[in-house]
């Protein structure tokens, strides 16, 4: 394997705006975000592939997809 | 969608049925009181907010209606919708119309008003509504507090489709006075005020 260093591309919840309705879980293909505890969504960054449904979905629109160095 | 779909997902039946049973006989109108207590239970018990997650129906109803049908437009909620501000400050307004509607119904309990057949649509829009009604073997308190309910749960209803077509299907759920204090039971709960 070469050492390819891509740019990966992960979910990122605004907690203080989550209204923890659940909408982004739902669409989850990788079920790589929850609701904890009703309170905010969390996204576990080692499944989420940021394919961006959950923020095309959010209807706080508080998901942005952001890109981070893998 | 990753999973088979289960009991729960198909939710959005029986408050579409809600809905048009109410035009039948009013009476129907305190089924409701399930998608009020329900949510509580289980925010107050369990601590987290299953019923907006998994069992709102209504919330099924707008993800159908403006997804599937293709009924919004999909653009993003005002950012002061979506403020603590407004969600707190809605759901403050809505609890103070609710207990309006509850004196409405103790003053009929008490006799010292009449029933009103109407549905009261926007807290502003009285709706004859007395072909839903032909009588009740209780008290007519009962009666008067199912037309109250039932203009609670229509007026919720129509505001959730106007921001479902005016923003994205679910954007009722942004300032949905039941979402709201179940996230704050469950804040508090879990100590995170």
């Amino acid at each position: 394997m070469g050492a390819a260093v891509g740019r990966r591309r992960r979910a990122s919840v605004d907690q203080g705006g989550c209204v923890a309705c659940g909408c982004c879980v739902k669409v989850c293909p990788l079920s790589a975000i929850q609701v904890v505890k009703g309170i905010t969504a969390q996204v576990d960054k080692g499944r989420c592939v940021g394919c961006g449904k959950c923020a095309k979905e959010c209807p706080a629109s508080v998901i942005t997809i952001e890109e981070a160095t893998a | 969608m990753n999973r088979t779909k289960k009991w729960y997902d198909y939710l959005w039946i029986a408050s579409l049925t809600y809905l048009i049973l109410g035009f039948f006989n009013i009476l129907f109108a305190w089924l409701g009181l399930l998608c009020f207590f329900i949510p509580l239970l289980i925010a107050i018990i369990g601590g987290n907010k299953a019923y907006c997650n998994r069992y709102c129906g209504r919330g099924q109803l707008f993800t159908l209606l403006g997804g599937r049908f293709g009924l919004s437009r999909r653009r993003d909620v005002p950012r002061w919708m979506k403020s603590r501000a407004f969600r707190y400050g809605f759901l403050v307004f809505f609890f103070v119309m609710f207990f309006l509607m509850l004196w409405n119904t103790y003053l009929v309990f008490a006799g010292a008003q009449d029933l009103r057949q109407v549905v009261t649509l926007l807290w502003t829009f009285k709706l004859p509504w007395h072909w839903a009604y032909r009588g009740t073997l209780f008290h007519p308190g009962t009666a008067q507090f199912a037309f109250g309910f039932y203009s609670v749960m229509l007026t919720s209803t129509v505001l959730g489709l106007i921001t479902m077509v005016l923003f994205k299907p679910r954007s009722w759920c942004v300032y949905c006075p039941m979402g709201t204090m179940t996230q704050l039971i469950c804040r508090t709960r879990n100590g995170k005020v």
